[in-house]
């Protein structure tokens, strides 16, 4: 298939999906926003993808929302900012969450507005080390959206979440990971590589079970311990009867690496 | 257990005393079509009357409870001929089983699917059930007791608002509303329902029957009317040889075993 707008390439089991509008810092016009959630709902599906790797061309990772593609002009009437994040950006982090499988973001440069959010909403996150997040909504009067707001104090707690969303300002990929944001920070040149490599690790891990945990660890945020118990009981209930866990114990008898499908 | 011969519903009795009814229509998403209605109402009247029988589950599959009624049946339909419909009978049928009703409801319960669930005892729901009236949506109401159990469940605010809109609720908003008592991994939903089945097949018959005789009675009669008719459940249990079992086992500190009598 053609893309205008994302780079799409799907090797050993792993699906690659590169924002490829590297003049405009990989910000998000209606085409992007289309594009990119064809391939994740097609991945979502397709058994043979047993983990996604999210990153983007040149120096940015993603700005957020193209500003060229609203109406900005002061005399018009006010836009309805919502519209776009009811019919793009809230699907788009649905779509990340409730992946079946793990989704990994390697975060080549800066990543701003709804672009930090959306690397935020990613299992795993490696940044560059000369890559940035920058909750930049509240220098234009606005609010974190694509899951901003719900991510950070999740993340980071409510006293680093408050001065990240109320300040704007820019953090690095280090600071990042001081305030456990993110997962990891390795070299620039080695971003790709690194991605690559953990990505294809997973992709050979019992995929079933690695969705259990995202549903779990997702599940917890809302449930008491008493909720959350019950949760694992029924996960693991489905997870033991997943043939990945049969031969994983088999392997282990038998002292040899596993071969996991992935259900 | 003889049942009737019919590839539209598949039957089994997966735990002692308790039998599983699974809608088999996949390729129809389960639509409720006259036949199908009318299959789950003549094997509901046999389990009846079999004593062996003591709870059923009622589900579809795991990506769909049922989507609604048979649109092709429905549109063939007119004024005359809808007075003439032995649907309302069925569902009837359906409402006047005497044992406990459980249904299992994973994916879509909507329209006549909906009202479907609507009709058990105990509803047991998955986490990807979507329950939905999208009848308004067709120019049409729902005509299975849908505004009317939907209404006595979550109240007029909520019910008028789904049943104008058709709105899509959530497993979760379900739970919330009392439409479903526990939200299940979809995978494990029938597991559960009939998990719960068993429980509920192991207690007194007898008891079994006028609670849910008593329940079913509180949208027909007053308060002072349901608690002169729970009282009379009360007293004509005394009768019953399952109840001096009961009371004998619990001060003996062991397991009732019940008879039905």
């Amino acid at each position: 298939m053609d893309y205008q707008t994302i780079i799409v390439e799907e090797k050993n089991a792993v699906g690659y999906l590169t924002f490829n509008r590297p003049k405009q810092l990989n910000s998000f016009n209606e085409s992007m926003h289309q594009e990119v959630s064809s391939v994740l709902k097609r991945w979502a599906k397709d058994a043979a993808i047993r983990a996604v790797v999210i990153s983007a061309e040149g120096r940015g990772f993603c700005a957020g929302q193209d500003l060229n593609d609203r109406v900005v002009d002061p005399n018009a009437d006010a836009p309805d900012l919502g519209l776009s994040i009811e019919k793009y950006y809230n699907p788009l982090i649905k779509l990340i969450t409730e992946m079946p499988k793990p989704v990994i973001c390697a975060v080549n440069g800066v990543a701003a507005g709804a672009g930090a959010n959306i690397a935020l909403a990613c299992d795993i996150v490696v940044a560059a080390k000369s890559a940035s997040f920058i909750q930049a909504f509240c220098r234009l009067g606005l609010v974190p959206d694509s899951g901003g707001t719900w991510f950070l104090p999740r993340l980071v707690g409510r006293a680093q979440a408050m001065g990240l969303a109320m300040l704007g300002d820019k953090i690095s990929a280090e600071r990042a990971l001081q305030l456990g944001m993110i997962w990891q920070v390795v070299e620039d040149e080695q971003l790709k590589a690194e991605a690559e490599k953990m990505a294809e690790h997973l992709a050979t891990q019992p995929t079933y079970g690695l969705s259990l945990i995202k549903k779990a660890i997702h599940a917890a945020a809302d449930n008491n311990l008493d909720e959350q118990l019950i949760l694992e009981r029924d996960l693991q209930r489905l997870a033991g009867r997943s043939s990945d866990y049969r031969e994983g114990v088999q392997a282990f008898m038998q002292k040899r690496t596993p071969q996991y499908k992935g259900c | 257990m003889e049942l009737m011969k019919t590839e539209l519903i598949k039957t089994s009795s997966p735990k002692a005393g308790v039998v599983l009814i699974e809608l088999n229509r996949p390729e129809k998403r389960n639509a409720l079509n006259n036949a199908t209605l009318k299959a789950i109402a003549d094997t509901l009247q046999i389990l009846d009357s079999d004593i062996e029988v003591k709870t059923v589950v009622i589900t579809g599959n795991t990506q769909c409870f049922a989507a609604g009624a048979d649109l092709n049946e429905l549109a063939q339909l007119d004024v005359v001929s809808i007075q003439q419909d032995q649907r309302p009978l069925l569902w009837k049928r359906i409402d006047e089983f005497s044992k406990p009703l459980i249904m299992a409801v994973n994916g879509y319960a909507f329209g006549a699917g909906f009202e479907l669930a609507l009709h058990g005892d105990i509803v047991m729901t998955g986490d990807n059930a979507q329950f939905a009236l999208p009848e308004i949506g067709l120019g049409m109401l729902p005509g299975a007791g849908g505004t009317q159990r939907l209404a006595r469940l979550v109240g007029q605010q909520l019910c008028m608002r789904w049943a104008m809109t058709g709105e899509v609720i959530s497993a979760q908003t379900a739970l919330q509303h009392g439409i479903t008592s526990q939200v299940c991994p979809a995978d494990l939903t029938v597991q559960y329902a009939v998990e719960l089945a068993a429980k509920i097949a192991k207690q007194a018959p007898l008891a079994i029957r006028v609670i849910k005789q008593s329940l079913k009675s509180i949208h027909e009669v007053s308060l002072s009317q349901g608690l002169k008719l729970e009282r009379q459940h009360f007293v004509w249990l005394a009768a019953t040889q399952d109840r001096q079992e009961g009371i004998n086992a619990f001060l003996e500190k062991r397991k009732p075993e019940f008879k039905g009598a």
